[in-house]
């Protein structure tokens, strides 16, 4: 049972909100939290660090505060967010590497929880339909965050192996999505209209925000679980999603690097290559050990999930629905009144003869 | 050389001290110490920062109350008195004092985006206490309006009034049923609008009845009330506020009907539109010398079809197989192939369990595989259970453009042992065609005769699940494109297996992608069972050959024996 819990990424939104939730239970003794920046939402009752998991000052911060639970939500999906590519991969890669160098040398630490990615399986024509946790990528994923995120459970692995007596708890998300979290997935289906490769129709899975959030809590209150895939039940299409969020599609040929290519130079969205792929493709996660292993089950489908999602996002226009109530009330109000002079001319007629 | 190492020395002497010094200062306060001191110590040196989450929260409380302050305060007296308290409450339904109620009203009013046409602006938007400015507008639309209804009032007044007099004071709720009912029979309802809008909004209509009761006498009230559906308003009502009054039931009719008016102008009768074009349709059909139902029931569902593809409000297995695409658009394609083109004619079907898990292996042939599809159709339509056919498809179908997501809406997916293995233990039927683009894309001259099978995959799978083989004989398929030539530079051009030269493609351009109507067989042979030989069957290769070859020759057998009962290739 953890006692003192140390977050990474904590002035994130889903490190905050986990932070926050994290202490609310009692029985945990302390909750550190720590980011470079002051995380701009509350933390709750969990104190926050000012350090960064790149500088070797974290593993004195892990001996010091005598942490026996590392919560490792530091890795960033978007270039964007870090400041550029070359310092997105350093904070990802390095800082992975110094936090586990540093876990590695504190004895307090019994348990280390992972916040990874389903990214990693990668995205091809070639996939099954489900990842189930112990399928490698038919093709690697070969820039940005996915390309991270092997990297940073490779170091997991190694870490595992010389640590034996450490527990470790990895969770591959599907993508995480909701009316607050902001992400390349969310940015993208608030575009006016979505770009779309010709021709496929990718089947993608969604995890609501706070069943992400309960899923890390689980994982760290709960029995270690090696490595879980955590989606919420279901697919939907691409073309489906487009629907939901009202937003028309344009199919863009010519296959998935130009459209990166064209999305990312009119800055529309921060997409990275192996994200156009899943735009092609998608991915399906097999959650049989996340329900039978950890117990785990989401309260909101995949559709659920992308229909909270949908229901928060601005609309294209704004005002474009007032606009057409308006025009079926007006349309509406035209046909009474036209409806309404028949009649009486009717009836004048009557009067008349 | 000496000074230099001295001050190296010196600066190495530094550099250790500084480094025991970070070393034994506390980063994180311990739980007994206060966190104060330790952070004040902390802070300048080591670049880090001690501080709880409080702080944070607290200025950006203050943020906040600076940021609303300025938009509180948009110029308006009553909104300066608001500014001038020295803590301005959160504007409630629940004042204290109607002075402030006025200044928090206007407060909210300036912060709230005003709609561009008041008018039109919700029901639900309109305030409790209504402005003097949107009162008045109400009233106007009002006494436009009275022109025209009054004549059409004499047939509800009527009714209504009779209504009205043998009601007993009491009962106020079943009064309003019965109005409702009298409104919706009467035949009044069918004079200008649909009766059902008027049923409704004359049901609405009593609740605004007893709320206005202050207001003036002639003039309707705001229908706010009713139309929320808020029914508080029947608590006024009491036995003494004379409903049965003469003067006053004239009045209650008068706003009974501007309530009823408003509520018809603001609701879109659809319903109007909708019923003149099934009009037109059923007249078009009649005349056309179809069953006007039938043709009614036919657009019906192709419109319903439309609104769920476009809202999205279908739902895709995890596989992307879409019922709801089968149903409607690909199933009616391919049984207009399977029935009028290609006349196929099912044998053995009673094979095919009506439930559990079965693997069905058929040879391939054709040049567009079109047999897959077919045989789809004949275990949907000719099985009792009809069961839907999952297929196994190569990833270069799944790589290709629209021809990848049709294959997975359709139900298909990648013909591998995960995939596989997955779709038979969910008890699914699977299809399989071991030649592959070898079977589909072989010339003409070495039709019916079956390639290599693979590797054998698909037994191994079968023997996992425990899951019975049953092959299929397709004949018929080899004739509708025969494959006369291969254009290997195109092939590769296009990074296709094969560039198809058949009598009419590309001799006569799309016109060559119709397909010959040859007449065809489907004959689905006795199951092979495999539960007996146990999941680690599967790990013997000998066993999985064996079974392979079995299967193969019996396919091979049936497709002979079927060629010898054929009479001819197009009958």
């Amino acid at each position: 049972m953890a006692d003192v819990v140390l977050v990474t990424g904590v002035s994130r939104y889903l490190g905050g909100r986990f932070a926050a939730a994290l202490s609310k239970d009692s029985s945990i003794e302390r909750v550190i939290g720590v980011d470079v920046v002051p995380p701009p939402h509350s933390i709750g009752r969990a104190e926050f660090v000012r350090a960064d998991i790149r500088n070797p000052m974290i593993g004195r911060i892990i001996t010091q505060a005598k942490v026996d639970t590392v919560v490792h939500m530091s890795v960033l999906a978007t270039p964007t967010s870090a400041g550029g590519r070359v310092s997105q991969k350093e904070i990802n890669v390095i800082g992975t590497m110094q936090l586990l160098a540093a876990c590695h040398k504190a004895p307090t630490v019994k348990r280390l929880v992972v916040k990874s990615t389903s990214a990693i399986y990668g995205s091809s024509s070639r996939d099954p339909a489900m990842f189930t946790e112990d399928t490698g990528p038919k093709m690697m994923p070969t820039s940005g965050f996915g390309k991270d995120s092997v990297e940073v459970e490779g170091y997991v692995r190694a870490f595992a192996r010389r640590r034996p007596d450490a527990e470790i708890s990895m969770l591959r998300f599907a993508n995480v999505i909701g009316p607050s979290i902001k992400t390349a997935m969310t940015d993208y289906f608030s575009l006016p209209v979505l770009p779309v490769p010709l021709g496929y129709d990718a089947r993608l899975q969604f995890l609501h925000e706070d069943d992400a959030i309960a899923a890390l809590v689980l994982a760290v209150r709960g029995p270690a679980i090696q490595i879980v895939n955590i989606a919420g039940d279901g697919v939907i299409t691409l073309t489906q999603a487009a629907a939901m969020v009202g937003r028309p599609l344009v199919p863009v040929p010519f296959g998935a690097a130009y459209l990166g290519a064209l999305v990312r130079r009119a800055g529309l969205a921060d997409f990275s290559t192996d994200q156009l792929s899943f735009l092609s493709f998608g991915r399906g996660l097999d959650t049989t050990r996340m329900r039978e292993v950890m117990h785990f089950s989401p309260r909101q489908t995949t559709r659920e999930a992308f229909a909270d999602f949908a229901d928060h996002v601005p609309p294209v226009v704004p005002g474009a629905d007032a606009a057409f109530s308006l025009l079926t009330r007006t349309a509406g109000g035209v046909l009474q009144t036209a409806s309404g002079l028949a009649g009486s001319i009717g009836r004048l007629r009557q009067v008349v003869s | 050389m000496a000074a230099s190492g001295e001050v190296l020395a010196a600066g190495a002497e530094r550099a250790a001290g500084e480094r025991r010094k970070r070393h034994s200062t506390p980063l994180v306060s311990d739980s007994g110490m206060p966190p104060a001191p330790a952070a004040a110590h902390v802070g300048p040196k080591a670049r880090l920062t001690t501080q709880s989450a409080e702080p944070t929260r607290s200025t950006q409380q203050a943020e906040q109350a600076e940021k609303a302050q300025p938009a509180a305060a948009l110029d308006s007296p009553a909104a300066a008195r608001a500014r001038a308290r020295p803590h301005r409450p959160v504007p409630s339904g629940t004042p204290t004092a109607p002075a402030s109620a006025t200044a928090v009203d206007a407060v909210e009013r300036e912060r709230r985006p005003r709609p561009l046409l008041g008018g039109l602006a919700s029901a639900g938007e309109a305030t409790v206490t209504p402005l003097p400015r949107e009162r008045s507008r109400r009233s106007s639309t009002g006494s436009v309006r009275v022109g025209a209804p009054q004549r059409r009032s004499r047939n509800v007044g009527r009714s209504t009034t009779g209504a009205g007099k043998t009601v007993s004071p009491v009962s106020a709720d079943g009064r309003t049923t019965r109005l409702s009912a009298v409104g919706a029979a009467a035949p009044a309802g069918a004079q200008a609008s649909g009766p059902a809008s008027k049923a409704v909004a004359l049901d609405d209509a009593p609740a605004t009845v007893g709320a206005p009761a202050p207001l003036g006498p002639s003039l309707p009230t705001p229908p706010t009330r009713g139309m929320r559906g808020d029914r508080t308003g029947t608590a006024y009502r009491s036995p003494s506020s004379g409903i049965s009054h003469s003067a006053e039931s004239a009045e209650i009719t008068a706003s009974l009907l501007a309530a009823a008016l408003t509520q018809q102008e603001l609701t879109p009768h659809v319903e109007d539109v909708v019923a003149a074009i099934v009009g037109v349709l059923r007249t078009v059909a009649a005349a056309s010398g179809l069953g006007a139902d039938e043709v009614e029931q036919a657009v019906a569902r192709a419109l319903a079809f439309i609104r769920r593809r476009l809202t999205g409000d279908y739902s895709v297995d995890v596989f992307g197989l879409d019922p709801d695409y089968i149903e409607h658009i690909f199933l009616p394609i391919m049984r207009l192939l399977y029935k009028q083109w290609f006349r196929v004619e099912v044998r053995g079907i009673e094979n095919i369990p009506a439930d559990g898990s079965a693997l069905i292996v058929a040879n391939h042939s054709g040049t567009i595989a079109l047999d897959s599809h077919m045989v789809q159709v004949a275990i949907h339509d000719e099985h009792p259970a009809r069961r839907h056919l999952r297929l196994l498809g190569a990833d270069l179908v799944f790589r290709t453009p629209v021809l990848g997501s049709l294959a997975r809406k359709q139900g298909a997916t990648l013909a591998a042992s995960s995939d596989a293995e997955r779709l038979l233990s969910s008890g699914e039927i699977v299809g399989v065609f071991p030649e592959g683009f070898k079977g589909v894309g072989k010339p003409f001259s070495e039709r019916y005769k079956l390639q290599r099978f693979g590797r054998g995959g698909f037994v191994s799978a079968a023997i996992r699940t425990g899951s019975p083989i049953i092959p299929c004989s397709i004949v018929g398929a080899e004739e509708t494109y025969p494959l006369i030539g291969d254009v290997k530079v195109l092939a590769r051009l296009f990074g296709a297996p094969y560039f198809p030269v058949t009598p009419t493609w590309p001799l006569l351009g799309p016109l060559g992608l119709l397909p010959l109507p040859s007449k065809w067989i489907i004959e689905f042979g006795q199951p092979v069972d495999t539960a007996k030989y146990g999941p680690v069957g599967a790990d013997d290769p000998m066993l999985v050959f064996d079974l392979t070859d079995q299967v193969r020759e019996t396919i091979q057998q049936s497709l002979y024996s079927l060629l010898m009962q054929r009479r001819s290739v197009f009958s």
